[in-house]
């Protein structure tokens, strides 16, 4: 394989590490703090799945193909992001049309887009391409923002929003929204107007509870009280507070959970694995993979502030604090502090759709690290 | 790269932009102080109570299938019921090798590939804990040689359950649907958890419209578990609440009637109470068994269903599109009355064709040399076109299509089943949108004989008849007669009446339906002869008859379709309803490619007012299975030009039940077959 030889040719070469990483475009303490947290959501997934190899094998494949796509995508300077933001977020746009509009003859949910050799989802590389839409806008007009470019942004983040939330997705539409708004907070959009928004958000709840589907109504009026629906919805916030809390301080131990393992906590390896890791690994365990999730953040706050224009620099805060958020949105919901959405727990759940879009992601970031122009040195 | 706005202030934005990352920052670490605060009050705050919650003994919710409402007809017959039957059941999750379990199971209770397939589906769409069936209705013998070998499988095992089951067979499939297994489509659309515990839900027909209500209401049982996850006791439940009962309008006896009298033919009857707008019978023949879709049915008889030639999977009730032919006459002599464009009176001279100014196109009559002198009675009793031409023509498309959007025709006729069609009521502005031309003034001649674009369901020719008989009363059809909860009595759904058609002279309806009734009682009348004589009731009546292919020559041959394929002969239809004062029942027959829709409707009306004695078992089949290929096998040595040639058995048979008098008369009055008149289109 080409890119292992290149690995190896620059192996040889008596560069530093440091330099040769530079070279690769790979940022070292990115990757690092990445590979940890695969690991650990390795262990806890193996746990998860009854100890079932042939998941790990395809979550390892899921894995090894992410990381390639993450390579990949820290070769592409910001530039070329730049340039094709606007394109990326039009496609997408009209991807989620065709979605709907097909969901729409086969009268049921559709989030998929089959291409007859892989399934796409294109509410997924919206996660990425509002971010760098919304960048690439703000590059071009002063900062802070001003109104009219307030209402345009509240409109690129609104269109695929609802078009997604209607799939029916809320979940990834609710994570959309977010990872609009957190451009929008980078940008600095102003204190004054982010009062008013949330109250305006507050107030439109009941709006927002007209649109929505039955299933969904359900979910918010679960949460609200578990105890009325103990066979759905709320039969998994209950049993995921079982488990963790069952954990105590250093948990029972790796492969030792017993609410996981008897199934009365369902979907354990998808949306629910963080229970899994409370109930195995205690406080303790959970706290330090809170902490690991972190130091990954302030990594990607570190290269938003060393970013060197308005472009990258909102990019890069955009998708840091999306990251977070989607891992904050699901460990609140299997604690039980936030309405139950499917949401996965980033890199650890099962699955792969939206491990790719995250991959991606952090190989933007570390695309906007190492194509930085050295001034000094 | 920095072209753009020149006063940009660079070092503004990144204070402004490293602000706001120590901003977010901060934000971050107190959602994440939340987080962790909740952590430590799960784990170590509560820890005591969540260890007691799971180590001492498991407390499980399992599920309760609530029993599905049952379906009954009018006088409480029952036409969908649940029986007992053994299944084998898998739970996926205490089994560490599928196939091999699979082949082991399969030694002792043979699976076919469809049962296998059928459960790889379902195991796609189950949580890995739930029991799903692998083989439904074991027999007993089954049953208890799984018994014996029931130690080497924790976790198969064979459950009891109650399975739809339609007792009646194909007879009423076209009305209730039937149940099948929940597909990972509806999965997404219903509340999971009130499913938590069926496999079935409402595929079609009656059984999907008022799935809610026949559904009910998921109950669990709450069981103490111990350490290796065997069952101690039941703390408590919550019973399941089984579905409504529902009762149908539908008359089972006449809806069996009919199916015996259609035996062997194509086509459709509906019959509605005018007075109530209650479905009295709603048949499409031919018909399938639903029982093998609630097992689950296998490609191979599927197969077998979709490519039958006669298509019995098709509902031609609610989805049968014909066009109206000449039972459309009847409306619009209603709206040229109306409007004045005609009069009860104003004669015509009918002399077998019919032309437009400036235009040499010829429209014939279906009677070659014509009527002579007609009226708007005897235009609707003797079906003359050329009358119809002419009134067509001065009343213009947009009044042909309003009476007959009165009438319900063009739109939904709002029935409690969610497969009917619309049909189609052709505007100019319609058929520029979807053929991409003008409306042609030959277009609405056409249209005056329901010809055309001029498209409807067996449905809504009952519906708009009914109407008729009615004097304009318009209201919603209905199959719900009531619901019954469990335990409760039934409460009766009031019928649905929608505003009436006003005429400005009440008279009109009068004339129109003097002129239906005379189709059948004078002896000019269209359906004289094949209707036959010695009712003891009245009737008001219009028939139509529907080429599916222009015959190059009008030949004299013209009305002997027996040397035609058969998939290629006239529709032939019939719209009525009887006793004419009093209307107790108002009847559309839609029959493919023969002539019998007055034999039929004559036998359904005499079986409805007359008695079950009308119908003498067993009924003669007068066409062969249909062999398309063959078309001689229909016809009897004895073929001649008459229409009868083409069933003998059945048209002696009809009349002869009842009055054996007229039975003479029938192939002799015979001979006056309405058709309408071919070279139409331009």
């Amino acid at each position: 394989m080409a890119f292992t030889q290149i690995i190896k040719q620059r192996l040889t070469s008596n560069e530093t590490r440091q330099g040769m990483l530079q070279k690769l475009h790979i940022d070292g303490p990115l990757l690092l703090g990445l590979l940890l947290l695969i690991m650990l959501g390795l262990l806890i997934l193996y746990s998860a799945s009854g100890q079932s190899i042939n998941v790990i094998q395809q979550q390892t494949m899921r894995i090894g193909l992410s990381l390639l796509l993450m390579f990949g995508f820290a070769q592409v300077s910001p530039v070329t992001y730049q340039r094709w933001a606007p394109w990326l977020y039009s496609i997408g746009v009209i991807l989620l049309f065709v979605v709907l509009f097909v969901g729409h003859i086969d009268k049921g949910g559709q989030r998929w887009l089959n291409l007859g050799f892989i399934r796409f989802q294109p509410s997924e590389m919206m996660k990425l391409a509002i971010p760098m839409f919304l960048a690439s806008h703000f590059h071009k007009v002063h900062l802070p923002l001003s109104f009219r470019s307030i209402i345009f942004a509240a409109f690129i983040i609104a269109i695929p929003t609802v078009l997604t939330a209607k799939q029916p997705d809320l979940a990834t539409g609710i994570l959309l929204a977010t990872a609009g708004c957190c451009v929008l907070l980078m940008g600095g959009l102003s204190w004054r107007l982010i009062g008013t928004l949330t109250t305006l958000a507050a107030l439109s709840t009941p709006i927002l509870w007209y649109f929505m589907h039955d299933y969904q109504r359900q979910r918010v009026l679960t949460f609200l009280n578990p105890g009325r629906d103990p066979l759905g919805n709320g039969y998994h916030i209950i049993q995921s507070k079982i488990a963790i809390g069952s954990g105590g301080l250093f948990g029972k131990g790796w492969l030792n959970g017993t609410q996981s393992h008897l199934h009365f906590l369902p979907e354990h390896s998808t949306d629910f694995i963080f229970a899994v890791c409370g109930e195995e690994f205690g406080f303790v365990g959970s706290v330090l993979l809170i902490l690991l999730l972190f130091t990954i953040v302030l990594r990607g706050l570190y290269i938003t502030v060393r970013a060197q224009d308005t472009f990258t620099r909102l990019l890069a805060g955009g998708l840091t604090l999306t990251f977070f958020f989607s891992f904050f949105f699901n460990m609140g919901m299997v604690t039980g502090i936030l309405p139950v959405a499917g949401l996965p727990l980033p890199l650890v759940s099962y699955g792969g759709s939206s491990m790719v879009t995250l991959m991606a992601s952090f190989g933007i970031l570390m695309s906007i690290q190492t194509h930085r122009k050295l001034l000094t040195s | 790269m920095y072209k753009h706005t020149p006063i940009k202030n660079h070092l503004q934005e990144i204070q402004l932009i490293t602000h706001r990352a120590i901003t977010a920052l901060i934000l971050m670490i107190i959602l994440i102080s939340i987080l962790i605060f909740r952590l430590s009050y799960l784990q170590l705050t509560k820890h005591d109570l969540y260890t007691t919650l799971s180590e001492k003994n498991w407390l499980d919710l399992v599920p309760m299938e609530p029993t599905r409402g049952l379906i009954f007809d009018r006088n409480g017959v029952m036409l969908a019921e649940n029986v007992p039957v053994f299944s084998l059941d898998v739970i996926p999750d205490k089994i560490d090798n599928m196939p091999q379990t699979l082949s082991q199971v399969a030694k002792i209770i043979p699976l076919t590939d469809t049962d296998i397939a059928q459960f790889q589906k379902q195991l796609k769409q189950h949580r890995r804990f739930d029991e799903i069936p692998l083989k439904l209705r074991l027999s007993e013998e089954e049953v208890a040689k799984f018994s014996e070998n029931q130690y080497r499988f924790s976790g198969v095992i064979v459950k009891a359950r109650l399975m739809r089951h339609y007792p009646f067979g194909g007879s009423f499939t076209h009305v209730l649907g039937y149940v099948g297994r929940i597909n990972s489509q509806e999965l997404d659309e219903i509340d999971q958890s009130n499913y938590s515990a069926s496999n079935y839900i409402g595929k079609l027909g009656i059984e999907k419209y008022y799935e809610d209500e026949l559904h009910g209401v998921v109950g669990h049982e709450q069981e103490e578990k111990d350490a290796s996850g065997l069952s101690v006791r039941t703390v408590n439940q919550k019973k399941p609440i089984p579905g409504d009962n529902l009762y149908l309008t539908i008359d089972s006896k006449l809806q069996l009637a009919i199916e015996q009298i259609l035996a062997g033919l194509r086509g459709s009857v509906v019959v509605i109470q005018p007075s109530t707008g209650q479905v009295l019978a709603m048949v499409s023949e031919p018909t399938y068994d639903p029982n093998i879709f609630v097992e689950g049915v296998s490609n191979k008889q599927y197969k077998e269903l979709q490519q039958d030639p006669n298509r019995p999977l098709y509902n031609r009730a609610l989805r049968g599109l014909y066009p109206l032919g000449s039972t459309v006459k009847p409306y619009y002599a209603l709206e040229g009355l109306n409007t004045g464009v005609t009069t009860v009176n104003y004669k015509i001279y009918d002399h077998g064709t019919f032309q437009l100014k400036n235009s040499s196109h010829v429209y014939h009559d279906w009677k070659r040399l014509g009527h002579g002198v007609v009226n708007l009675p005897k235009a609707i009793m003797v079906s003359c076109d050329v009358y119809f031409f002419e009134l067509a023509n001065k009343l213009g498309i947009q009044r042909l299509d309003d009476i007959l959007m009165q009438f319900g025709f063009g739109k939904l006729t709002g029935i409690d089943v969610g497969e009917e069609l619309a049909g189609n009521v052709p505007t100019p502005a319609w058929k520029r949108r979807v053929k991409g031309m003008s409306w042609f003034p030959g277009d609405t001649v056409n249209a005056g004989i329901g010809q055309g674009f001029l498209q409807a369901t067996p449905l809504q020719l009952a519906t708009a008849v009914a109407t008729l008989a009615n004097r304009g009363q318009r209201f919603t059809p209905s199959l719900l007669l009531g619901e019954q909860e469990p335990g409760e009595k039934m409460t009766p759904e009031s019928p649905n009446f929608l505003n009436k058609i006003e005429l400005n002279d009440h008279n009109y309806w009068k004339v129109v339906i003097d002129a239906m009734k005379n189709v059948v009682s004078s002896p000019e009348g269209t359906a004289y002869g094949r209707y036959g004589q010695n009712f003891p009731y009245t009737i008001a009546a219009k028939t139509g008859t529907v080429q599916l292919i222009k015959k190059k020559n009008y030949d004299k041959d013209h009305e002997n379709q027996s040397n035609f394929p058969e998939f290629l002969r006239d529709n032939s239809m019939f719209i009525a309803f009887a006793p004419v004062e009093d209307p107790k029942i108002a009847v559309a027959v839609v029959m493919e490619n023969n002539t019998q829709a007055v034999a039929v409707a004559r036998k359904v009306i005499d079986y409805y007012l007359v008695g079950p004695q009308t119908l003498a078992p067993p009924v003669v089949d007068p066409s062969k299975p249909v062999d398309p290929n063959n078309p001689a096998t229909n016809n009897t040595p004895a073929a001649n030009n008459t229409p009868a040639a083409n069933n003998p058995p059945a048209a002696k048979n009809t009349p002869a039940v009842n009055n054996p008098p007229a039975a003479k008369n029938t192939p002799a009055v015979n001979n006056n077959p309405e058709t309408n008149n071919n070279d139409l289109e331009d």
